[in-house]
C-alpha cells in the first residue's frame, strides 16, 4: 500500500495537485478511500485528516467503503428517468438482493450506483458497466448482462 | 484531395461507441484489407473516426464517400459491414434498405450547425483535420494582428452571450476582467454534460476559444474544468491539447508574438453545484464546492483571488468563428437580443432523440415536430421542459414561442444547460416536478438556509401530494417557499430551484388539484393513486403481462383472462406497456 501511496504523493508534488486530486488518485488506485491511506497521506503532508474527510463526504464520487468488483452505474438524469431508469435500478437491486440502503453486494462482486446525467441523453436510458457505456437499456438486456457477469465470477471461483 | 477516393467515416462519440462503433470500424478495416479492396478498385480507402453528429438514436452512423458522393448508413451493426464493403465499395451499388432515411434528413435540415458542424466530419484526434478547416487561423489572427481590446470589441459587437446559463454578454465579462489592475488573471472553460459531444467531436474549437479569450483578458493560464467521469471527453481534450502544444499553439511565445499561455485540466465531480462558477473555483482550489458571495464577481476577484473569466465550453467554441468570420456574420444569426445558435439535447418522448443546434429564436414547435419528428408512438404532446433541472415546464399551448434568452425568461424558464425534455400525456406533471425537486434537494450544497431547507420542504410537500395525502393549503406553502428561495438563496441553484414548481403550477393547476382533491393521478403514474386492472373482455390470455410483471402479481392460465393481485402489484406499469390488446387499464 505504501508504495502505491508514495506514487500518488509524488504525482501530487510534481503536478501541483490538491486535496481533491489526491483523493481522486487514491480512489482510482484502490477503488475507494481506505482509512489507512488517508491517515498515511495526512501524516506525510501534515494536513489534518478532517480536511480529507470534509472533501470525501461532500462529493458523491468518493467512497469510504470498499466497492464491488463490478460497478453498474445507472443514469438517473431527467432523460433517463423519463425512459424508465427507475425500473432498471429496482430490477438490479432485486436481482442482486440488495437492501434499500445497500449499494454493494455482500460478496463485494457488484456495486450498483446512480449518477446524474452522463450527457448521453439521446440514447437514454443509459447504464455504465465497468466503464463501458450501454444505451437504450432494457430490463431484459440488463439482466442478461448481469447474469453473464455473475456466471463469469462463479466460474472464476470454481477454477 | 484526389478525385478518385473512398472515405469511410464512422461515428465514434459516446453513443457511437455504445452501439459498437469501434467494432464496426475495425471490421471495415479488416474487410478492406482482407479482400484487397484497394488494389481491386484502384484507389486508397481512408478511414476516419468522427465525433457525434447528433442523431444518436440511429447509431452507429457510417458515411461512405466515393468520389465525393456521400451515402449515410444508419444503425450499422458489425454483421452489416461485410456487405457494405462488397456491394457498395467494391460493387459500386449502395444498399438502399440500410441507408439513412427521411428522418435523418429532416432531423438535420432545420438545424444550423456552426458549432457542431465539424463534429461528424473531422477526426477529433487529429489536429491536421481541424487545421484544414481553418483551425487556429482565428487564434493566429487575434494574437498577431489584433490588440486584446480589439478582440474584446469584436466579441462584444457580435452580441455573443454566455451559453452556460446566465446569458451575460461575453465581451462585457472579458472587458470587466481586463480592466482589473492585477497582473495575474485566469480563464476557465466550464465543460458540462451538454458540452460532451462538442468535447468529443471538436475539442480544438474549445481550446482555440480559450486561447483567444486568454489573450483578450491577458491571462497566462487557462483551465479546462471537466467532470472526471466523462472519460471519452477527457481523453479527446487531452489528446487535442497535447497536439496543440506540439504545434506551438499553446505554450511560450505563441505564433512568435511573445504571448505565453498554458492550459491545464482540473477534474471535477459530477455534482450539479460544481457547474456553478464560484463553487467551481472553490473546487479547483481543492475545497468543498460551495458558492461564494457576490460581489465581488469572479471577473474582479476569482480563482486564487485573481480576476477570472469563466465561460461555458460552447461559448468558447463560438469565439474562433466570430474572430474568423466577423461580428456582423455572427450577429446576422438569431434574434434581436439573442445572437448565434444554441445547442440543445432533445430527449424524452420525441421520435428523434439527439443533439441539435438551432439558430436562436427558433419556435419550440419546429424543434419538436420537424427536428424531433413529433411524439413517439403517436401520443399527445403535453409539455416541454427546457433548461435542465431548474428550467421551466412549458405547456403544449405555448409551443409556438421562440427559443431565446428573453422568450424563455418570460415563461419562467432559462436556457440553462440546454436540456430539453419532451413529455407526453402519459407523464404526470406533478411527479415530474417532484423528480426535479428531488434532484435539486440532493444537489443543494447546504451552505445557505433558503435552499437547504427550502428544497427539502418543497420535496416533502410534493411527495405528500403524489402520495394522495396532500391538502389545498400545501399549494400555498409551496408558492410561499418558492418566493423565499428565489429572493434569498445564495446562488443560482436555490434561486432557480422553484422554476419547475412555479411553471408547472401555473400551467397545470388542474393536475395538482386532481391529486389533492380527487385523489387521482390523471396520467396514471403516481403509484399511490393508480390501480392497474385487467379488462376481462379484451384479455386473450397471451401471458405477456404475466412474464413482464417483476412482482409476480399477475396470474392466469394461457388463453384465459388474467388477473392482477392488487396486494402484490408495485404499480410499475410493465403489464400496461407490454399488452398489445389494450386489455390493461389504469385508473
Ligand atoms: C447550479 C448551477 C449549475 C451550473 N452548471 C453549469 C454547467 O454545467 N456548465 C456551465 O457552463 N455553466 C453552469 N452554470 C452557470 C455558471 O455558473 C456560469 O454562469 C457559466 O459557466 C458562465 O459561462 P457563460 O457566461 O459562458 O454562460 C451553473 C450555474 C448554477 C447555478
Ligand atoms: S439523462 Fe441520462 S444521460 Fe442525460
Amino acid at each position: 500500500m505504501e508504495q502505491r501511496l508514495e506514487g500518488i504523493l509524488n504525482n501530487y508534488l510534481q503536478n501541483e495537485g490538491n486535496v481533491i486530486s489526491i483523493l481522486q488518485d487514491i480512489e482510482n488506485e484502490f477503488g475507494y478511500l481506505p482509512e489507512d491511506a488517508i491517515s498515511w497521506i495526512s501524516d506525510r503532508l501534515d494536513v489534518p485528516p478532517a480536511r480529507f474527510y470534509g472533501i470525501a463526504t461532500f462529493y458523491s464520487q468518493f467512497h469510504l467503503k470498499p466497492r464491488g468488483k463490478h460497478c453498474i452505474t445507472a443514469c438517473t438524469g431527467t432523460a433517463c428517468h423519463v425512459k424508465g431508469s427507475e425500473w432498471l435500478i429496482s430490477s438490479l437491486t432485486s436481482e442482486l438482493h440488495l437492501l434499500p440502503d445497500e449499494d454493494t453486494t455482500e460478496d463485494r462482486k457488484f456495486t450498483v450506483e446512480k449518477v446524474n446525467c452522463l450527457g448521453a441523453c439521446s440514447i437514454a436510458p443509459v447504464v455504465v458497466i465497468d466503464k463501458e457505456v450501454y444505451g437504450k437499456m432494457s430490463s431484459d438486456r440488463l439482466m442478461k448482462l448481469v447474469k453473464k457477469l455473475e456466471k463469469k465470477e462463479s466460474e472464476k471461483e470454481k477454477a | 484531395m484526389s478525385t478518385s477516393s473512398v472515405e469511410i467515416k464512422v461515428c465514434l462519440g459516446t453513443s457511437g461507441n455504445a452501439a459498437g462503433g469501434e467494432e464496426v470500424l475495425r471490421l471495415f478495416r479488416h474487410y478492406v484489407f482482407d479482400r484487397a479492396v484497394e488494389a481491386r478498385i484502384g484507389t486508397r480507402c481512408e478511414f476516419r473516426k468522427v465525433g457525434c453528429r447528433g442523431f444518436c438514436s440511429k447509431d452507429v452512423l457510417v458515411d461512405v464517400i466515393i468520389n465525393g458522393s456521400k451515402t449515410t448508413y444508419q444503425s450499422v451493426k458489425p454483421i452489416m459491414v461485410e456487405r457494405i464493403v462488397d456491394d457498395h465499395i467494391v460493387g459500386g451499388g449502395p444498399i438502399p434498405e440500410w441507408m439513412a432515411g427521411d428522418e435523418y434528413t429532416s432531423f438535420h435540415s432545420k438545424q444550423y450547425k456552426i458549432i457542431l458542424g465539424p463534429c461528424g466530419e473531422i477526426d477529433p484526434e487529429n489536429i491536421d483535420d481541424y487545421i484544414r478547416m481553418n483551425g487556429y487561423r482565428a487564434a493566429r489572427k487575434a494574437v498577431t494582428k489584433m490588440t486584446p481590446d480589439g478582440v474584446i470589441d469584436v466579441v462584444t459587437q457580435s452580441g455573443l452571450r454566455g451559453r452556460g446559463g446566465s446569458g451575460f454578454s461575453t465581451g462585457e465579462k472579458w472587458r470587466i476582467c481586463r480592466g482589473q489592475k492585477n497582473d495575474t488573471r485566469y480563464i476557465i472553460g466550464n465543460v458540462g454534460e451538454v458540452n460532451r459531444a462538442l468535447a468529443e467531436g471538436n475539442p480544438h474549437a474549445i481550446i482555440e476559444g480559450l486561447l483567444i479569450g486568454g489573450y483578450a483578458i491577458g491571462a497566462q493560464k487557462g483551465y479546462l474544468y471537466i467532470r472526471e467521469r466523462y472519460h471519452l471527453s477527457v481523453e479527446r481534450l487531452r489528446t487535442a491539447l497535447d497536439q496543440a502544444r506540439d504545434k506551438g499553439f499553446i505554450g511560450k511565445d505563441i505564433f512568435g508574438s511573445g504571448f505565453d499561455f498554458n492550459i491545464e485540466f482540473s477534474f471535477g465531480t459530477e455534482s450539479f453545484i460544481c457547474g456553478e462558477e464560484t463553487a467551481l473555483m472553490e473546487s479547483i482550489e481543492g475545497k468543498r464546492a460551495m458558492p461564494r458571495y457576490r460581489p465581488p464577481f469572479p471577473a474582479e476577484k476569482g480563482l486564487w483571488g485573481m480576476p477570472t473569466v469563466i465561460n461555458n465550453a460552447e461559448t468558447f467554441s463560438n469565439i474562433p468563428l466570430i474572430i474568423g468570420m466577423g461580428a456582423d456574420w455572427f450577429s446576422s444569426i438569431g434574434t434581436a437580443e439573442s445572437k448565434g445558435t444554441k445547442v440543445f439535447t432533445l430527449s424524452g418522448k420525441v421520435k428523434n432523440n439527439g443533439l441539435v443546434e438551432i439558430p436562436m429564436g427558433m419556435p419550440l414547435r419546429e424543434i419538436v415536430y420537424s427536428i424531433g419528428g413529433g411524439i413517439a408512438g403517436n401520443r399527445k404532446l403535453k409539455a416541454v421542459q427546457v433548461g435542465g433541472p431548474s428550467g421551466g415546464i412549458i405547456p403544449e399551448s405555448m409551443i409556438d414561442m421562440g427559443l431565446d434568452y428573453e422568450s424563455l425568461r418570460k415563461v419562467g424558464s432559462i436556457v440553462g444547460s440546454g436540456g430539453m425534455v419532451v413529455f407526453d400525456d402519459e407523464d404526470c406533471i406533478v411527479s415530474v416536478t417532484k423528480f426535479f425537486v428531488e434532484f435539486l434537494q440532493r444537489e443543494s450544497c447546504g451552505e445557505c438556509t433558503p435552499c437547504r431547507i427550502g428544497t427539502k420542504r418543497m420535496l416533502e410537500l410534493l411527495i405528500k401530494i403524489t402520495d394522495g395525502t396532500g391538502e389545498i393549503e400545501d399549494l400555498d406553502t409551496l408558492n410561499r417557499l418558492s418566493g423565499i428561495m428565489t429572493a434569498s438563496s445564495l446562488c443560482g441553484l436555490g434561486r432557480t430551484a422553484s422554476n419547475p414548481f412555479i411553471t408547472s403550477f401555473n400551467h397545470f393547476r388542474d393536475e395538482y388539484l386532481a391529486h389533492i382533491r380527487d385523489k387521482k393521478c390523471p396520467a396514471g403514474v403516481c403509484p399511490a393513486l393508480v390501480v392497474f386492472m385487467v379488462v376481462p373482455e379484451k384479455c386473450k390470455g397471451c401471458g405477456l403481462c404475466r412474464k413482464a410483471c417483476p412482482a409476480g402479481a399477475v396470474t392466469g392460465e394461457i388463453k384465459k383472462a388474467h388477473d392482477i393481485n392488487q396486494e402484490l402489484c408495485i404499480k410499475c406499469g410493465a403489464c400496461y406497456k407490454v399488452c398489445k390488446l389494450k386489455a390493461i387499464k389504469k385508473q
